[in-house]
């Protein structure tokens, strides 16, 4: 069952695919082949792929149950609040808090999370800015 | 003789102070990340890209750093297999079939010391086939045109999913998603935008750092917060001791055919494009048992069972970047990755890599072999600290993979936009995992498409917009059966030889 809905949103996004294709815009000066023609090839194969997933699907995996789903959206969540973030808050403090978040829900106790956090954060620091020079996110207070 | 001269000059390329710390660090760093669950070659060179990138490090020690990563990580990958039975990485696999029964009987040093000695026959043996087999590759290469190009690609495609992939279908939709997303940004030869629903920060494309980094590293953080909780390999590391760690004279005399069986085996699937080092290890695996396990001791703790996949997956991992210096197309996963470098640093591989950048190419090659010799020293004397890293439990180590991916990319742009495409590729990456759509096409999609089209491109205007040049030479002829069989070729076998290799591990 998850191929099917994994083919045919494949199946979609080819037909969106070479349907966008077909809408680039062609200058005055080009080539035999064109800025259309390779994608509109690509875009088929990718159909004609996905219409086979569609049509003989392989065994459903083994989702995780809703919480753990859940668990995985709020981590990418909490990732992409992080990207956000980054230059805001600079990079010490962003990244303890993201790595707080992240080993605290792999399983470690709160407490010990927030001194992994933040010696995740001042090692990364230690390493890439202060020994490599990489100039990381300067938030309002300087690191 | 006319390589071994420019072998010579490599190691003068190769012997200063910089590289041989690079090379050292990156052998460190790929035992390391062999060694952990999780970690495999492709990501963990995934991960230090962005980091070779940053610190503004030239081609020639860039690609020292990371080639010593990519074999530390074939070297490092035995380690948890013979501990823990479960492999550092896939290539890794085949090793656990006798290196576990081996620790569970005591010889655990034995199988470590004896699996670096392996690793080091296959690895410095496929170094030596790469010197010679490549130029004569480039030899080849110079008779392509843009036509013999693109069905080399096609080709590449058709083959990568190869054997290990479940459904080609699957594989064939992983390459062409992984092109159709290099044909965003702004056409090459036009100049017109494509794909870009009129987002600026796209005009540039999707750069392929973001993309490998997502997909391989940040989608394993995604894989470990859906497995929390299960069994970790903590603490059972301690539980198996390890013993001596030398090797006795008698075992490694009796191993040394196998090693040399195994190492010339694992180069020839390393040089095949699409085959890779897993099936280097399952090959030599295979064939060593039909050929000497007279008493059925294989499965059990043989230490032939031990050299013959050590040496042919490192074998393999010399193999595969026989076609990744001298095509410019990867023979495997993490050859890709290495190419995504290359191409990053605005390097083409191909033929004119080698008379172009000669000093890369063969700076890269002297420095290969000294790295064997300090991971052959790291992998037996030193084995005990590498040991004690599988202690890290996963709950510490990904949020440290997590946050180094992170700053990489950041590092290297400046961007929050390219963390948050990083963060969508991450998650892609988890459920194209769970689909088993296998990741390493797309990845090579990403990086070759724009040079598909260009050559595709290339070959029209020559013709003047006739199709047939694609197939009007032998050589282009050629190519292109070989991409049909290899595509079809999985389909027939395929399945059988996945039953025989989960049916090894079930045993």
């Amino acid at each position: 069952m998850s191929d099917r809905v994994f083919g045919g949103i494949g199946l979609a996004l080819a037909v969106f695919f070479i349907w966008q294709a077909t809408q680039i815009q062609l200058s005055f000066i080009s080539d035999p082949v064109g800025p259309r023609t390779f994608p509109i090839i690509v875009g088929v194969v990718l159909g004609l792929a996905s219409l086979v997933i569609l049509i003989r699907p392989d065994a459903a995996p083994d989702w995780p149950r809703a919480t753990r789903l859940l668990e995985i959206a709020v981590a990418a969540a909490v990732m992409v609040a992080y990207a956000l973030l980054l230059p805001e808050l600079g990079f010490v403090i962003a990244t303890a808090l993201a790595a707080t978040y992240l080993t605290w829900r792999l399983g470690t106790v709160p407490l010990w999370s927030f001194v992994v956090g933040i010696a995740i954060s001042l090692g990364i620091y230690a390493v890439f800015a202060l020994a490599l020079g990489l100039s990381l996110a300067r938030g309002p207070l300087g690191f | 003789m006319d390589v071994l001269g420019s072998l010579g000059d490599g190691f003068w390329i190769a012997i200063t102070w910089q590289n041989m710390a690079l090379a050292l660090l990156g052998c460190f760093l790929g035992t390391v990340m062999g060694a952990l669950p999780g970690l495999g070659p492709s990501n963990g060179v995934a991960i230090l890209i962005p980091l070779a990138f940053t610190l503004g490090l030239p081609a020639t020690p860039a690609m020292i750093l990371l080639t010593s990563v990519y074999f530390g990580a074939m070297y490092g990958g035995r380690i948890s297999s013979i501990l823990l039975n479960i492999p550092g990485d896939e290539p890794a696999m085949m090793t656990c079939l006798d290196g576990y029964p081996m620790a569970q009987q005591g010889r655990a040093g034995e199988a470590l010391a004896l699996s670096g000695v392996a690793s080091f026959v296959g690895a410095f043996l496929s170094t030596w086939g790469l010197v010679f087999l490549a130029p004569q590759l480039v030899k080849l290469a110079l008779l392509f045109g843009p036509a013999e190009y693109f069905a080399l690609f096609t080709l590449a495609f058709a083959t990568l999913g190869g054997i290990s992939s479940s459904n080609q279908a699957k594989s064939a939709f992983a390459a062409a998603l992984g092109v159709g997303i290099a044909m965003v940004g702004v056409d090459g030869q036009t100049g017109v935008p494509r794909f870009t629903f009129g987002e600026v920060h796209l005009y540039d494309g999707i750069d392929f750092l973001v993309a490998i980094v997502g997909l391989f590293a940040l989608s394993e953080v995604f894989v470990f917060l859906e497995h929390r909780g299960k069994e970790t390999a903590e603490g059972k590391a301690a539980t198996v001791g390890i013993g001596r760690i030398t090797p006795s004279m008698s075992v490694l005399r009796k191993c040394t055919p196998t090693m040399l069986r195994g190492s010339a085996l694992g180069f020839v699937a390393g040089v095949l494009p699409g085959a890779g080092a897993s099936l280097g290890s399952f090959i030599a695996y295979s064939f060593e048992k039909k050929l000497v396990d007279r008493e059925g001791t294989f499965g059990k703790g043989d230490p032939r069972g031990v050299a013959a996949p050590e040496a042919g997956n490192n074998a393999a991992a010399g193999g595969a970047l026989v076609p990744m210096l001298a095509l410019g197309v990867p023979g495997s996963g993490t050859t890709a990755v290495l190419l995504a470098m290359l191409l990053a640093l605005n390097i083409t591989p191909g033929p004119l890599l080698f008379q172009q950048n000669p000093d890369v190419v063969w700076g890269l090659i002297a420095a290969l072999f000294i790295a064997n010799f300090m991971l052959l020293a790291m992998n037996i004397p030193m084995v005990g600290m590498f040991v004690r890293v599988l202690l890290v439990p996963p709950r510490i180590l990904m949020p440290i993979v997590a946050m180094v991916s992170f700053v990489g990319i950041y590092g290297i742009s400046g961007s929050s936009f390219d963390l948050l495409v990083m963060v969508v590729f991450g998650l892609l990456g988890w459920v194209l995992r769970k689909l088993d759509v296998p990741l390493v096409p797309i990845i090579l999609g990403v990086l070759l498409g724009n040079q598909m089209e260009a050559n595709l491109r290339r070959a029209l205007t020559i013709s003047d917009g006739e199709w047939g040049i694609l197939f009007a030479s032998p050589l282009a002829l050629v190519l292109w059966a070989i991409a049909i069989i290899g595509f079809i070729l999985p389909i027939v076998v395929g399945g059988v030889m996945r039953r025989k290799m989960r049916g090894g591990l079930a045993d």
